[in-house]
């Protein structure tokens, strides 16, 4: 019989060891819950549906037939080479052609309120990485950016997983829809100075996830102002902002800067990707867009690890330069995910569940709070192992997006079928009915 | 003399020893304490009370000094990226009201001053083209091929009709792109694609398992992702010199790991002794700095010499000796020419009851099948630890869906792949042998190479004088004069000075007499009077 030596065990890094990536939390194993027992309509009647993935799946019809009818033109150029020098193209500034059509979608998007430069578009393989490349430019290890809460839970790992930077949180509440403060924003700064923590920035996601909200203009514009007296940078993921159910609902950062003549601008950066406006979360698409020339030429330097596909360049390139398409799409994607929420809404009214009145994304913010014991976190939690286990419906806790007030959950409306939808509105009624006759 | 914090400038911390701010001070008073007490005191007043005295001194002065930092990771972090980023550069400071980016920012924002880019942006800006623009730069600085990109072509029109999509008819209308979380380090199908086409690479010799491989948008973030879980900042890989610029870039800047040079020299042909290997890692230990593994690209680049099995196991061993880690980029594994068998760490690791927990292995398509655009890398590895952080690690950097569909096709009809893998040698081979033998009608030798897309060529005796600066002017005069974009050996840490690469495969056979006579020009001018 063989005797086991053991072996030394060759050392790995901190990073490889630690446990930011947070693949710990119930954000992700809820997800773990849902690929071993995931619902069918009709092979798995009974399983768990996902609503824990923010994705929208409600207008790749429009994007499939497209491509069916424009086939003949989705080449690879123009030219006869065109393969040819697609293949070999790997600069890190990006086809030209698609920097210039993601840029005019960005400004249909924001119905011509704000205008992009092409040459300010650093493209990087998802907004994922945009975050984190931002986060490398702008703080060194030890410094903080300052995150509303509550917000997405992946932001954890993508800002602070390998930047070694901190996320100090600017705490909201349901007092003010969670809407950020002066007050909340100058604790914040101050808390992180208690802790001999220096800031480098806000971040801010708008329109919010999880919240499923836009920021008021003015709101914005007191963020700006604070970054200013700072001098600190802002970033602006403004990855939902397709998703808002009506056009005149959103102000990007990028209109106020516009507006004020682009006065203090370079201290500002907007994150955007194709990721969920698109429904194309695996074409890996993101932007930076930064108003910052030292931050520009940074940022592309850095892309070298995150490029996009030529190929895939090239195929949006041409999609997404056809402006009769896009105006099309963004406003049925924004008709299709409005009635998806006024439907999840009134479902969920019928069952006596109350929720954050919403205006974008591709969820619910959800007040489960009458259903918690105690309004702790372990209360909060019982209640999402009970939806799991027993509803079958994966919903987002919001201590998993650090919300200070136990008993918020984020239930996800886009990723899935309008009968699903119905099904899972359903079980909740049926849940909260069982319920109320439980306590009567 | 102003007194700086040690701790507070960076620059000074890394040259002079940190000293205690009462040093100096100290000092001060002792020398007239003494004169005056040797005037009056006698032996034990002139000998003990200074010494007392001094003591003293130095005892209250270490309990007032100011307290060390804290040992929080903003202190330790990126000792390297810290001493050429000099706080002076941050031009933001002076001027009122401008956000500041971080210190890895600054330093990665000036402009790139290495001859290896400043020729890439060259060659691009006034790019030859026999038509349009005949006095053109033409560019031999960028290691990629265009021998055969006709055969893909081909392969494309056959099976796709041309079409950008891949997948059969409408690349969206697969399940497996809408769920989001599962495939970010690949699709499975890819994975067990590649780890097929790997294997017909390597000449069938060792076969490679797909649950072992992390795909990623290119061998750059490959190289990255192996170093951010092998090493912490402050640690350092070994890499035998002369070695591909990039990787300066690659290892070092977010990482804030070192990379520490083994010299190798021209008289054996450039090939790594494990001599140098075991004297540079005690340098570096007694330096008080950790290794944490050997980084080598086989074939190599710039060289273009493949390892031999033995050279490979003497490598195992030394680092199962010191226990540290082996990445191998064999990112040109198929692009080999002549005799010589092309050997991978796997195929040793294969027949060996080896340790294989150290041993990880760096693949793509950007040379072997000409795709760098479409951003194709992998990590192999036999170390689930590393497997894992690295899955969770292609987050940042994913294939694009669209592209895995395309080439879950192409990399399983092996009869094409296999058809491409032998035509493409041979195109290399003889482009070569052309370019070799152009080389050789002006005296110019090259070092023996069996792989890569490039020739390491010997320009010693053209360089005057003989030092970095010499052969920069040289590489100068072939940009401006003979318009010809080569990398100079200093821009690859090569420690003699006079070596070029030559990229031969972005050129075609006609080109080629065009290329020797440019630099027939310049080397005219460089030989000694007879």
């Amino acid at each position: 019989m063989a005797i086991e030596i053991e072996q030394p065990r060759v050392g790995l890094s901190k990073i490889a060891v630690s446990k930011t990536h947070g693949e710990d939390s119930p954000y992700f194993a809820g997800w773990k819950a849902y690929d071993e027992n995931p619902y069918e309509e009709f092979g798995n009647p009974s399983g768990v549906i996902q609503m824990g993935l923010a994705e929208n799946q409600v207008s790749f019809d429009m994007l499939e037939d497209y491509l069916e009818q424009h086939s003949e033109e989705a080449s690879w150029g123009k030219k006869a080479s065109g393969f040819r020098e697609n293949a070999l193209f790997q600069d890190y500034h990006g086809l030209q052609f698609f920097r210039k059509a993601m840029a005019s979608f960005m400004e249909q998007i924001r119905g011509g309120r704000a205008k992009f430069n092409p040459d300010r578009v650093v493209i990087t393989a998802g907004a994922t990485a945009a975050n984190e490349l931002l986060t490398f430019i702008l703080a060194d290890p030890g410094d903080a950016l300052l995150v509303p809460t509550p917000y997405y839970p992946g932001f954890d790992r993508d800002l602070r997983w390998r930047t070694g930077v901190n996320i100090v949180p600017i705490h909201c509440d349901s007092s003010n829809n969670f809407q950020v403060t002066p007050q909340a924003l100058e604790a914040a700064y101050k808390s992180a100075e208690s802790m001999n923590i220096k800031v480098r920035g806000v971040l801010i996601t708008n329109p919010s996830n999880p919240l499923g909200v836009t920021i008021h203009r003015s709101t914005l514009e007191h963020i700006l102002d604070f970054v200013t007296l700072k001098n600190i940078h802002l970033v602006s993921d403004e990855i939902y902002s397709g998703s808002v159910f009506s056009p005149t609902e959103f102000t990007s950062v990028a209109e106020i800067l516009q507006w004020r003549n682009y006065k203090d601008c370079e201290r500002v950066h907007i994150v955007y990707s194709l990721s969920k406006d698109l429904g194309l979360p695996g074409f890996r698409v993101g932007t930076i867009y930064s108003y910052n020339d030292q931050v520009v030429t940074t940022a592309r330097r850095m892309s070298s690890f995150t490029l996009i596909s030529s190929q895939t360049q090239q195929l949006l390139g041409l999609m997404l330069s056809d402006e009769k398409f896009t105006g099309n799409y963004i406003t049925k994607n924004r008709d299709r995910l409005r009635n998806r929420y006024e439907k999840m809404i009134s479902g969920l009214r019928n069952a006596g569940v109350e929720c954050l009145e919403g205006n974008a994304g591709l969820f619910c913010w959800v007040n489960l709070s009458p259903l918690l014991e105690s309004q702790t976190r372990e209360s909060e939690l019982a209640v999402w192992d009970l939806i799991l286990h027993r509803v079958k419906l994966n919903i987002s806790p919001g201590s998993s997006c650090h919300c200070s007030e136990p008993g918020w959950f984020r239930v996800c409306f886009a990723n899935m079928s309008e009968k699903t939808l119905e099904v899972a509105l359903k079980r909740i009624q049926i849940f909260m009915e069982e319920r109320k006759i439980k306590s009567d | 003399m102003t007194q700086t914090n040690p701790i507070r400038d960076p620059e000074d911390e890394t040259r002079r020893p940190v000293s205690p701010t009462g040093g100096r001070t100290g000092m001060r008073l002792i020398v007239p304490l003494q004169g005056v007490v040797q005037g009056r005191g006698g032996l034990i007043l002139g000998s003990l009370i200074p010494c007392a005295l001094f003591y003293f001194l130095q005892f209250y002065l270490k309990r007032h000094r100011s307290p060390p930092p804290p040992a929080s990771p903003s202190s330790s972090n990126l000792p390297e990226l810290a001493r050429t980023s000099s706080r002076s550069n941050l031009t933001s400071r002076g001027s009122m009201g401008q956000a500041r980016v971080s210190s890895r920012a600054s330093s990665i924002a000036k402009p790139n001053d290495s001859p290896y880019y400043i020729g890439l942006d060259r060659a691009s800006e006034d790019a030859y083209d026999e038509l349009e623009n005949p006095n053109g730069v033409i560019q031999l600085g960028l290691s990629e091929n265009r021998l055969s990109l006709d055969l893909i072509e081909q392969w494309l029109s056959r099976n796709l009709n041309g079409s950008i999509l891949g997948g059969g008819g409408g690349g969206l209308s697969m399940s497996g792109i809408a769920t989001y979380q599962a495939f970010d380090d690949g699709l499975w199908e890819l994975k067990v694609a590649m780890a097929g086409f790997m294997s017909q690479i390597m000449g069938r010799a060792v076969s490679f398992n797909p649950s072992q491989l992390v795909l990623t948008s290119g061998a750059t973030p490959a190289i990255e992702i192996l170093c951010f879980c092998l090493a912490d900042p402050g640690h350092a890989f070994l890499i035998p010199t002369p070695y591909y610029p990039g990787f300066d870039r690659d290892v070092r800047w977010r990482t804030g790991v070192e990379l520490i040079p083994v010299h190798c020299r021209s008289s054996d042909n450039f090939t790594l002794s494990i001599t140098a290997l075991d004297q540079a890692y005690n340098q570096v230990r007694k330096r008080g700095q950790k290794v944490r593994g050997i980084l080598l690209s086989n074939p190599s680049n710039p060289v273009g010499s493949i390892l031999t099995r033995e050279t490979l196991y003497n490598l195992l061993d030394f680092a199962r000796d010191k226990n540290i880690h082996i990445i191998s980029d064999e990112i040109f594994a198929g692009s080999i020419y002549g005799s010589e068998e092309f050997v991978s760490m796997a195929e040793i690791l294969d027949s060996e009851d080896v340790d294989r927990n150290r041993v990880h292995i760096v693949y793509g398509l950007s040379k072997d099948l000409s795709l760098p655009g479409f951003r194709v890398g992998a990590i192999y590895s036999w170390n689930e630890h590393v497997l894992t952080a690295s899955k969770q690690l292609t987050r940042f950097c994913s294939i694009s869906a669209p592209t895995q569909r395309l080439l879950i096709p192409m990399l399983s009809d092996t009869r094409f792949t296999q058809e491409y893998i032998e035509t493409n040698r041979k195109r290399i081979q003889s482009m070569y042998d052309l370019f070799v033998a152009g080389l050789e009608q002006l005296g110019i030798k090259c070092a023996k190479s069996s792989g890569g897309l490039y020739c390491w060529a010997d320009m010693r005796e053209l360089i005057r004088p003989y030092n970095e600066k010499g052969e920069l002017d040289l590489w100068d005069k072939l940009l401006n004069i003979a318009k010809i974009n080569v990398t100079p050996g200093s821009a690859c840490h090569c420690i003699e000075p006079g070596w070029f690469r030559c990229c031969f495969t972005t050129l075609s056979k006609k080109d080629i007499p065009l290329v020797i006579e440019r630099i027939r020009k310049v080397v005219e001018t460089c030989k000694p009077p007879s």
